[in-house]
C-alpha cells in the first residue's frame, strides 16, 4: 500500500470501516492482507466486467433480428493463448503475493512474546508467562510481536482475529502458532471460526490492546502470584523430572538448562529442534524422541497431565538457563533416589519394567 | 421478442403414440425399469423431493440468523439444520442432480445408443441414493445429526452422541450410487459410441460428463473408507484419527478432502456440459473452441486430484506443502476461465435468443465468473487465512454450487424438458422465474461475501450485532430465492398435462437427442444412426430441414 | 482406448440378435457386449482400488510413524497362518481360473465342480481369519473393544531378539491392530461378499447357463477374485511379515 496515496488508502480504510463493511486494521499484517483483497477485488472486478461486457455486448449486437444467420467460427488459438496466459499470470501474480503474506503470518519474529491459547468446548484461556490468567479474553501491548502458541483440549477449534487479519486451527495433540503485532488500541472481536460442538457461537471473546503501560499494570493487577515457569518448576519437582534430568554429568536424562532451540541429535542420527512441539511430545511420547546418547527408560506422561500443565512445563523449560534449583529441590525434596533405579550406562536388555513417574507424597497434583 | 422456438400446429399434435413413458404401465415398469430414461425420471422425482427437504432447512438457518441472538431453536438444532442442510444438498442433490437425471437421459441418445452399458446397474445406482436418502432422512427423524456435512474427527467420533453413524452409512451407501452411475458413463462413452461417432464428434455435454464420471470413480471410494474409518472409531473406538490413541485428527481431513475436493467438480463439470449445450443453440452456432472446451473438461478432472489441501490451509500442514497446494490450485482456476470465455465467444457472430434455457445459461455465467473468481481469493494462501471459515466461504461455494451448478441444472431442465415429456413449458412464467431467482441469489449471498471479510464465522447461530444488517438482507433474499424455485415446480407440473406439444426439435438444435421424437421411443432409435458430421454442425441442420428428411442414419 | 466407435453393420446387429439368447437389447452384438462388461468390472476393481487406497496410505503413515510399534503387533500375528491363508487364496485363484477355463470349454461338470472347489478354500480362508480373530480377542488384542498394551512392555519370550517397548510406543500398538483389523476385515467382507456370489454361479452353472458358449459372467467374477486374492498379497506381507528376518 505504499504504493498508492496514503491520503486514499486512509480514505478507503476509514469508509469501509465506518459502514461496517471492513473489519478495522488493528495490526501489522492487516494492511498487507487488505492490499491483497484490494488487488484480489479489482481483477476479479476487471474480469466479471470484461465477461458480462463481451455476454451482453454480443447480446445486443448479434441478436436474432439484428443477426438472423450465424456465422459458424471454429475458434481462435490466438485467444485461447490470451485467455489462458492473462488469467494464469494473473493468477500466479495472486499466487506468489498470497505465498508471502501466508509465510509473514506464520513465521513469527525472533523476539516475539509468547502467549499460550488452550481451547476447549467452548471457551478459550489465555496464559501469559507471567501467570495472567484470562478466558474468553486476551489482553495484549500495542507495538509489539505476539506469538500464540495454541492446543486443544478436545476437539479442532480455530483462533480468529478478524482484526488482525490472523487466524489458525487450535488442534488436539500438536501445537499450532500464530503472531501479530498489534498497532491499534482498542477491543476487538475474538472467534471460534471451527465447528466445535453446542456453543460453537458463544466461544468468542475480546482481544484488548493496550499501551504498554497500561498493560503493564494489567499484568500486575491480574497476576496469581506464580508465572508458568515457577509453576512448572514445580510440577517438574512433583513429576519426578529432576530426578533423571538433574543435569549432573551421571544424570540418566539429558540436560535441560538452555535446551530450547538448540538442535539435537537423535538416535537415529537425525538432528531435531527443541522447540515447543519437541518438548511437549517429548513428555508425551519420549520414545519418538530419542536422544543420542541415552538409554530409553523415559516413561510416558500421557494421561497424567493437563494441557495447562504441559504449558507450564514447556515455559518452565523454555525458561530454565541453570540446574542450580534443580538440584537444590533433588537434595531436599523426598524423590526417590537414584540408589533405587539400575544404572543406565549399559542399555540393557533385560526386561525391565518400565516404572511410572515416581512421586513423592504430598507433592502437588499437576 | 424474438424465438427460435418452433412448435408444431397445436391443433393438430398429439404426442407420439409409443414412447417411452407409455411403454407399459404400472409401479412395477416404473420400479422394475432397465429404461435409462425413466431412471431419469424417478430420479428427477427423488432429487427435487431432497432438494425441498434441503431447501426447508436452509430455510430454517436462514430465520435464525435474522437476530443476533439464538433465539428461534437452540443451539443444537441450529447446529443439525445447517448439517443437514449440508448433507442433503451435496450428497443428495448436486452430486447426482444433473448427471442423474439429464445425464442419464441423454447420454446414450447423444453417442447414438439404445441404452447405457449396463441398465441393471444404473437402476442398482437409483436404489443405493434411495436407500441412502432414507437412512438420511431416518438419522433425521431419530434425531439428527450436528456434525456439518464435512464429519470433522474428533467431533464426530467423540464428542457428539447423535446419529453420526447413520448418517455416515446414508452417505456411504449413496456414494456407491455416485460410482455407479459414472462407472456406468465411462463404459457407455467408450464401448456405445454409433458408427461414426468419434470422440471430437461427441457433444461437450457428453464430454463434461465423461470427465466428471472420471471423478466419480477415482474419488468417492476413498469417501467410502474414510465414512468406515469414522464409523469404526465411532462404535469400536479404534483409535485412527484420536490422539490420545496415537492416531492423527489430520489424517481424516487429508482423506475426507481428497474426495470432497473432487467432489466440487463433479458437481459443477455436468452443470458446465448442459451450458455448452444451450448456448450452442441459442445462438445457433458451434461453440467456440470445441477442442479446447472439451480438454478443459479433463484438466479439471486431472487437476481436481491434487489440490484437496487447500482446505487446510490454516491446519497445521507445512508452509511448504501449503504452497505447492497453493499453487496447483491457481493452476486448476484456468480451465474454467477458458471455459467462461469460449462461452461468451460463442456468442460472437451467432443469431441470438433469450429463452428461458439462455437466461439461466447467462446466470451461470455471471455468477460462475464470480464464484470462481472468489475461489481464487481462497486459493491465494494468505488471504485464506482471512478468509477461511467465514461466510466468505460459505460465500464462495453457493455461488459456484447455486449460482453455477444450480442454474445449470434449471437450464438443462428446461431445455430438455419438451424432449423428456413431449411439452412445452409455460415460456412467460418461466422468464419471470428466472429473473427472481437471479435477483433472489444475489440478495442472498452477495451479503456473505461482506460478512466473510468483516469475519462472520461459519457455522454461527448467533453473532455480533453489527452484523444484523447483512444477515436480514441475506435472509430476505432467501425468500426471494425460494419463490424462484417453487415456481418451476408449479409451472412443470402443470405443463405435464397442459403444455403445448413440442414435436421433435421445438429449439431447431443439433444433437442427436433432436433428431428423435419427444418423448422418445423406449430404444430411443428406430435404426442404429450413422454420423458423419461434426458436433453442432448448424449447416448440417439447415440442409437436412431443408430436404425435411425425417429418419437418422 | 479406442478412438472410433464400435462400428457394427446394422444388417449383422440384427441377425445377431436374432440368434443369441444372451444378447442384450442394447448391444449391437455379442462381442461388444462382452467387451463392454469386461471393461465396466475393470473399471469396477479401479474404484476397489482406490477403497482400499485409503488405507493403505493411513498404514504407510502410521508405519512410518510408530515402526517398533508396527513390529512388536507384527510379531503378534501367527505367521504360519497367515502364509497358510495367502497359500489358500493362491490356489483359490487357481481354481478360479480354471472353473473359467472349464466353462469356456463348455464343461459344465468340471465348471461346477471348480467353482465349488474356490468356495471351499475361500471358506477355509475365512475359518483362518476367524482363528486369528479370535486369538486376537483372547490376547486383548481387539481395539477399542478389549484392548491392552500391557504386553508390550514384557520381553516375549518368542522374540528374544525384540527389546520391550517404552510405555508411549507400546500404546501405538493400538493403531497397528485398528489397521489390521480395518484392512483385513475389509478384506474379509469382500470374500464374503465374493464366496456369496459363487454360490449364486453354482447354481447358475447347474442350470447351465455358463456352458454354452456365453461365460463373460463367471470370466468377469474370476477378475474380481482374482482382485481379492491380490489385495491378501499385498496385505500378508505389509501385516505379516515386518522385520521377520529370524
Amino acid at each position: 500500500m505504499h504504493f498508492i496515496s496514503p491520503v486514499l488508502w486512509q480514505f478507503l480504510v476509514n469508509w469501509l470501516t465506518h459502514f461496517a463493511l471492513f473489519p478495522p486494521e488493528a495490526s501489522t499484517i492487516a494492511p498487507h492482507a487488505d492490499a491483497l483483497y484490494f488487488f484480489l477485488v479489482a481483477i476479479s472486478l476487471v474480469g466479471l466486467v470484461l465477461v458480462l461486457a463481451l455476454v451482453a455486448g454480443f447480446s445486443f449486437l448479434y441478436r436474432q433480428e439484428r443477426n438472423p444467420v450465424a456465422t459458424q467460427i471454429e475458434g481462435s488459438t490466438l485467444l485461447e493463448a490470451t485467455w489462458t496466459i492473462i488469467p494464469l499470470a494473473l493468477f500466479m501474480l495472486a499466487f506468489v503475493w498470497g505465498a508471502w503474506l501466508y509465510f509473514r503470518i506464520y513465521n513469527p519474529p525472533t523476539n516475539a512474546m509468547n502467549i499460550y491459547i488452550v481451547g476447549k468446548q467452548w471457551m478459550w484461556k489465555a496464559e501469559h508467562p507471567g501467570g495472567q490468567h484470562e478466558i474468553d479474553s486476551l489482553h495484549v501491548p500495542l507495538g509489539r510481536p505476539i506469538q500464540l502458541t495454541m492446543i486443544s483440549q478436545d476437539v479442532f477449534h480455530s483462533f480468529s482475529i478478524p482484526a488482525f487479519r490472523v487466524k489458525r486451527e487450535v488442534i488436539p495433540g500438536r501445537y499450532t502458532t500464530v503472531w501479530f503485532e498489534a498497532t491499534q488500541e482498542g477491543t476487538y472481536h475474538l472467534f471460534c471460526t471451527q465447528y466445535c460442538g453446542t456453543l460453537h457461537s458463544q466461544m468468542i471473546g475480546t482481544i484488548t490492546v493496550m499501551k504498554p503501560d497500561d498493560y503493564e499494570a494489567w499484568t500486575e493487577g491480574s497476576t496469581s502470584g506464580m508465572s508458568l515457569a515457577q509453576n512448572g518448576e514445580r510440577l517438574f519437582a512433583s513429576m519426578g523430572c529432576n530426578a533423571c534430568h538433574s543435569g549432573s554429568a551421571a544424570a540418566r536424562g539429558p540436560n535441560l538448562a538452555e535446551v530450547y532451540m538448540t538442535k539435537v541429535q537423535m538416535t537415529n542420527g537425525s538432528y531435531s529442534t527443541v522447540d515447543d512441539a519437541f518438548l511437549r511430545d517429548s513428555i508425551l511420547n519420549p520414545t519418538m524422541h530419542q536422544m543420542a546418547g541415552y538409554a530409553p527408560i523415559m516413561p510416558t506422561y500421557q494421561g497424567q497431565i493437563s494441557e495447562e500443565g504441559m504449558i507450564d512445563l514447556v515455559e518452565y523449560i523454555k525458561k530454565l538457563n541453570s540446574n542450580y534449583r534443580i538440584q537444590q529441590t533433588l537434595n531436599t525434596s523426598q524423590v526417590q533416589s537414584s540408589a533405587q533405579n539400575p544404572a543406565p550406562s549399559q542399555s540393557s536388555n533385560q526386561g525391565r519394567a518400565q516404572q511410572t513417574a515416581p512421586t513423592a507424597p504430598g507433592m502437588v497434583k499437576p | 421478442m424474438s424465438t427460435i422456438l418452433s412448435l408444431p400446429d397445436q391443433t393438430t399434435a398429439t404426442l407420439p403414440k409409443r414412447s417411452y413413458l407409455n411403454d407399459g404401465y404400472g409401479l412395477k415398469s416404473w420400479l422394475l425399469t432397465g429404461d435409462h430414461k425413466r431412471i431419469a425420471i424417478l430420479y428427477l422425482i427423488s432429487i427435487t423431493i431432497f432438494f425441498f427437504i434441503g431447501g426447508f432447512f436452509a430455510g430454517m438457518v436462514r430465520l435464525e440468523l435474522l437476530t443476533p441472538p439464538t433465539d428461534l431453536m437452540a443451539a443444537d438444532t441450529y447446529n443439525k439444520m445447517f448439517t443437514m442442510h449440508g448433507i442433503v444438498m451435496v450428497f443428495l442433490f448436486l452430486v447426482p442432480s444433473v448427471p442423474a437425471t439429464i445425464g442419464n437421459f441423454l447420454i446414450p441418445i447423444m453417442v447414438g445408443a439404445k441404452d447405457l452399458a449396463f441398465p441393471k446397474i444404473n437402476l442398482l445406482s437409483w436404489y443405493l441414493y434411495v436407500v441412502g436418502g432414507v437412512l438420511t432422512l431416518s438419522a433425521l427423524i431419530l434425531g439428527g445429526v450436528d456434525t456439518g456435512w464435512t464429519f470433522t474427527t474428533p467431533l464426530s467420533t467423540h464428542y457428539l452422541n447423535t446419529h453420526v453413524v447413520t448418517a455416515g452409512l446414508a452417505i456411504f451407501v449413496a456414494g456407491f450410487s455416485s460410482i455407479f452411475t459414472g462407472l456406468n458413463f465411462i463404459v457407455t462413452v467408450h464401448r456405445m459410441r454409433a458408427p461414426g461417432m468419434t470422440w471430437f464428434r461427441l457433444p461437450l455435454f457428453v464430454w463434461s460428463h465423461y470427465a466428471a464420471s472420471v471423478l466419480m470413480v477415482l474419488g468417492t471410494p476413498v469417501l467410502a473408507i474414510t465414512l468406515v474409518l469414522v464409523v469404526l472409531e465411532k462404535v469400536i473406538g479404534i483409535g485412527v484419527f484420536d490422539p490420545a490413541k496415537g492416531g492423527d485428527p489430520l489424517l481424516f481431513q487429508h482423506l475426507f478432502w481428497f474426495y470432497s475436493h473432487p467432489a466440487v467438480y463433479i458437481m459443477i463439470l455436468p452443470g458446465m456440459g448442459v451450458i455448452s449445450e444451450v448456448i450452442s443453440t441459442f445462438a445457433r452456432k458451434r461453440v467456440f473452441g470445441y477442442t479446447a472446451v472439451a480438454f478443459s473438461s479433463v484438466a479439471i478432472a486431472v487437476f481436481a486430484f491434487f489440490v484437496w489441501a487447500h482446505h487446510m490451509f490454516i491446519m497445521g500442514i507445512s508452509n511448504y506443502s501449503a504452497l505447492v497446494f497453493s499453487l496447483l490450485t491457481m493452476l486448476v482456476a484456468v480451465p474454467s476461465a477458458i471455459k467462461i470465455f469460449n462461452w461468451s465467444f460463442t456468442l460472437y457472430k451467432g443469431s441470438i435468443t433469450f429463452e428461458t434455457p439462455m437466461l439461466y445459461a447467462f446466470g451461470f455465467i455471471g455468477l460462475f465468473t464470480i464464484g470462481g473468481l472468489t475461489g481464487v481469493f481462497l486459493g491465494s494462501m494468505g488471504m485464506d487465512i482471512h478468509l477461511t471459515e467465514t461466510y466468505f466461504i460459505v460465500a464462495h461455494f453457493h455461488f459456484v454450487m447455486v449460482g453455477g451448478m444450480l442454474m445449470a441444472f434449471l437450464s438443462g431442465v428446461h431445455f430438455w424438458w419438451p424432449k423428456m415429456t413431449g411439452r412445452m413449458y409455460p415460456e412467460g412464467l418461466s422468464k419471470l422465474a428466472a429473473l427472481i431467482t437471479f435477483i433472489g441469489f444475489n440478495l442472498t449471498f452477495f451479503p456473505q461475501f461482506i460478512l466473510g471479510y468483516l469475519g462472520m464465522p461459519r457455522r454461527y447461530a448467533a453473532y455480533p450485532p453489527e452484523f444484523q444488517v447483512l444477515n436480514v438482507l441475506s435472509t430476505a433474499g432467501a425468500t426471494v430465492l425460494g419463490v424462484g424455485y417453487l415456481l418451476p415446480m408449479l409451472y412443470l407440473t402443470w405443463s405435464l398435462k397442459y403444455g403445448k406439444i413440442a414435436g421433435a426439435n421445438p429449439w431447431q438444435a443439433t444433437g442427436l437427442e433432436w433428431q428423435i421424437q419427444s418423448p422418445p421411443l423406449t430404444t430411443n432409435f428406430e435404426e442404429t444412426p450413422v454420423i458423419d458430421y461434426e458436433a453442432y454442425d448448424y449447416e448440417w441442420l439447415a440442409n437436412k430441414t431443408k430436404h425435411e428428411v425425417q429418419t437418422v442414419g | 482406448m479406442d478412438s472410433q466407435a464400435i462400428a457394427t453393420h446394422p444388417d449383422q446387429a440384427h441377425a445377431e440378435h436374432e440368434h443369441s439368447p444372451y444378447l442384450r437389447h442394447h448391444f449391437a452384438n455379442l462381442e461388444q457386449q462382452k467387451e463392454t462388461s469386461t471393461f465396466g468390472m475393470w473399471l469396477f476393481l479401479l474404484t476397489e482400488i482406490m477403497f482400499f487406497g485409503g488405507l493403505f496410505c493411513a498404514y504407510l503413515i502410521y508405519r512410518n510413524w510408530y515402526y517398533p510399534a508396527f513390529v512388536a503387533g507384527s510379531h503378534q500375528l501367527s505367521i504360519g497362518l497367515g502364509a497358510f491363508n495367502t497359500a489358500v487364496l493362491i490356489c483359490s485363484s487357481f481354481t478360479m481360473a480354471m472353473g473359467v477355463h472349464a466353462a469356456e470349454m463348455r464343461w459344465r461338470k468340471p465348471l461346477i465342480g471348480w467353482l465349488l472347489a474356490t468356495i471351499f478354500l475361500g471358506c477355509v480362508f475365512l475359518g483362518v481369519k476367524a482363528i486369528e480373530y479370535n486369538e486376537k480377542w483372547e490376547k486383548h488384542h481387539v481395539p477399542g473393544l478389549n484392548f491392552s498394551a500391557a504386553g508390550f512392555t514384557k520381553q516375549d519370550p518368542k522374540y528374544p531378539e525384540d527389546r520391550p517397548l517404552a510405555p508411549d510406543m507400546a500404546e501405538k500398538t493400538q493403531v497397528y491392530f485398528s489397521l489390521y483389523f480395518a484392512m483385513t476385515g475389509m478384506h474379509a467382507l469382500h470374500m464374503v461378499i465374493g464366496v456369496s456370489i459363487l454360490v449364486i454361479l453354482v447354481f447358475r452353472a447347474w442350470a447351465g447357463a455358463y456352458t454354452q458358449g456365453h461365460m463373460t459372467t463367471v470370466e468377469n467374477f474370476g477378475l474380481y477374485w482374482h482382485f481379492v486374492d491380490i489385495v491378501w498379497i499385498f496385505l500378508f506381507p505389509l501385516l505379516y511379515l515386518i522385520s521377520r528376518h529370524q
